[in-house]
């Protein structure tokens, strides 16, 4: 085991938990769908890169005011991501659930694919604006302000989140579907739009998660999505799928395991992106609602 | 005369499953001597993908597990085959960056013993696997058995001493020809058809349609399971081998995610549940992704040059994917079988599991 001092350990800490709630932004959009759909949107982590790759473009290659690009890339994931949910899975809602599961392997795989022809597969290098990298230290820990962003935005995104769902007809809207998509029907709400209101929430988040992944670890490339979307599923499973704050948690929890055991035991860098799926298989077999989730009766 | 007729129909059925398997061994035995290395190297491939999709089918179209892990089992039952065929002066070239565990080093076995050995060892690690996580259900499984999978590559890639980690073993002897890979694949094929004509076929329909109501009879529904799981990691892990000995070189970037979406591909294409349509779909997938290479090679249509589109091919695929599950869920075949009663068209429509072809 690695001995290290107070002030590395901080640095790890504040980097976990920049990386966790990344993890979390993009676990609250597999928990909001699997919630109300019960389908594993595979296409989400491909959401992300999307996001990458637009707010990339933006600002780098068409040079536009890094708001600017951020709000573009934002407002094109989020509108494939309703795109997806209405060509892909809408189709299939009646269907047998694993369709609709196949469905979203094949979008996936399909949206990957066409960024390998549009974007070309060389991975790219984003430019981070200075500004975000201005480093500065605070009793002996050396900071960018990224890192002190990063969390603090995803938290306050949360918190938002939160209130939406909580507190609007919206929000009592979607709760309302996940309990029972029929009854909801019959109550007048239009599910469909709901579904697709879901579908752009987590696609925003993921956006916006992807545009902070960008500048975090400085380059975009067509499979950038895959391993951090597994690895937000299993957040989201492993705080408990269809809870929010469980998806926060349960992306913070992962953070922190990947980080953690790295900076005390450095030979295992190399399992760096096993650390995630053994947390799944330990959780499921324990404890298969994840830790802040509800019990998911077998209908019979 | 019901009964004799249905006697003649027997005998006239197993003359033509005779005669179509001697017709089917004539035609490898014209396409061995006579067709060149790429397009053989396809027809292989055909059978390898044959036999992974009935693998597949077998834990998912037939006992309704959905599983996403068969890459992982592919790359154990290649490793494991070609670790056994290396020689020992090619193991000690080709560990450049730790030396080979000794033990390993002067192991050596036969292609068919390899093969066997290879399809075990992926069958003993499938079992471990179900034990715990075929508890969960549906997409539950599916994600776990993903996990499991990429563990298995991650621990390919970074057991060095053993798997000489992400470079991969090169300059395994080609041992996989014709004969081999659709003798391989005829035994397989014999295995499933006789397994779903049995009493334990039924169990599995039973599992995979209505897991409370077969428990409720007094099925033990989880050892079904986890037979179906082990017995279909076995074909996995000899599609993996297969595989190795006909690409020759392997490495643990083979045994992505990809993969697993290709055999499920052709399981979803044929047919869930059917055998027949495991076997379409395996002919027909392969086929069309050999097929999909022309568009990203430059062509010329009437003087103008098209450039080929790097990547399309991929593009195309997984669009059919999508298609197919939209507009036609239950693929080629549907749940229908094969069989010469249904190909006359007498009798019953294809429930009746006669020769397969």
């Amino acid at each position: 085991m690695h001995v290290m001092s107070l002030d590395m350990f901080m640095q790890h800490f504040i980097n976990a938990l920049g990386l966790g709630s990344l993890y979390g932004l993009i676990a609250i959009g597999y928990t909001m769908v699997y919630g109300i759909l019960r389908l594993i949107n595979f296409a989400h982590g491909d959401i992300f890169m999307l996001g990458a790759y637009f707010v990339f473009f933006a600002t780098v290659q068409y040079k536009l005011p890094w708001a600017v690009g951020v709000l573009a890339a934002i407002l094109g994931a989020t509108l494939c991501g309703i795109l997806v949910d209405r060509v892909a899975y809408r189709p299939l809602r009646s269907a047998p659930r694993i369709s609709a599961l196949i469905s979203a392997i094949g979008v996936s795989f399909f949206i990957e694919n066409l960024s390998v022809v549009v974007f070309s597969g060389m991975p790219r290098p984003v430019v981070q604006p200075p500004l975000l990298m201005k480093a500065f230290s605070v009793g002996g820990i050396r900071l960018v302000p990224l890192a002190l962003l990063v969390p603090v935005i995803s938290f306050l995104l949360v918190a938002a989140l939160m209130w939406l769902i909580y507190r609007t007809r919206p929000g009592l809207a979607m709760r309302s579907i996940s309990h029972d998509i029929e009854t909801t029907r019959l109550m007048g709400v239009s599910v469909d739009k709901i579904i697709a209101l879901t579908f752009a929430i987590g696609s925003a988040l993921a956006a916006v998660a992807g545009i902070m992944w960008a500048l975090r670890y400085p380059r975009v490339e067509p499979f950038m999505g895959i391993v951090p979307g597994f690895k937000a599923f299993i957040a989201a499973v492993f705080g408990g799928i269809g809870s929010i704050p469980g998806a926060m948690l349960g992306g913070l929890s992962l953070g922190f395991v990947e980080i953690m055991s790295i900076a005390f035991f450095p030979s295992l860098s190399g399992y760096r992106d096993a650390f995630a799926f053994v947390l799944l298989i330990v959780i499921l077999l324990v404890k298969p609602t994840g830790l802040m989730g509800e019990k998911l009766e077998d209908k019979i | 005369m019901k009964c004799a007729a249905q006697s003649s129909d027997k005998f006239r059925n197993g003359c033509l499953t005779l005669l179509s398997a001697a017709a089917f061994a004539a035609l490898i035995w014209w396409a061995a001597s006579s067709l060149d290395g790429y397009k053989l190297r396809i027809i292989n491939l055909i059978a390898i993908n044959a036999i992974l999709g009935l693998s597949l089918n077998l834990i998912y179209g037939m006992t309704g597990m959905f599983s996403l892990g068969h890459a992982g089992f592919m790359a154990i039952g290649a490793y494991v085959s070609a670790l056994l065929i290396l020689s020992p002066e090619q193991k000690t070239t080709m560990w450049i960056l730790k030396p080979i565990t000794p033990l390993l080093l002067n192991i050596h076995a036969p292609f068919v013993v390899s093969l066997i050995a290879a399809g075990l060892a992926a069958a003993i690690f499938g079992c471990l696997i179900a034990l715990p996580v075929l508890r969960l259900g549906g997409d539950y499984l599916g994600i776990a058995t993903l996990g499991f999978s990429e563990i298995i590559r991650i621990l390919i890639t970074n057991l060095t001493p053993i798997t000489n980690g992400s470079l991969g073993l090169k300059g395994i002897p080609a041992h996989t020809n014709i004969w081999m890979s659709y003798g391989c694949l005829a035994v397989v094929l014999v295995c499933v058809v006789r397994i779903m004509n049995s009493n334990f076929g039924n169990v599995l329909r039973a599992v995979r349609d209505d897991e409370i109501a077969a428990r409720t009879m007094g099925i033990d529904t989880f050892r079904a399971r986890v037979l179906a799981f082990t017995i279909g990691c076995f074909g996995g892990g000899l599609g993996g081998a297969l595989m190795g000995n006909l690409i020759t070189t392997i490495d643990p970037k083979m045994f992505m995610i990809t993969q697993t979406y290709n055999l499920l591909m052709i399981v979803v294409v044929g047919g869930l549940g059917s055998i027949t349509g495991s076997i379409v779909g395996a002919v027909v997938v392969t086929t069309m992704l050999e097929w999909l290479r022309i568009v990203e090679n430059p062509v010329s249509i009437g003087g103008f040059e098209i450039p080929g589109i790097p990547g399309m091919r991929m593009v195309i695929f997984s669009l059919l994917l999508i298609v197919v599950i939209i507009f036609r869920r239950e693929g080629i075949m549907g749940m229908r079988e094969f069989s010469w009663s249904w190909f006359f068209r007498t009798g019953s429509r294809g429930t009746e599991g006669g020769g397969q072809g």
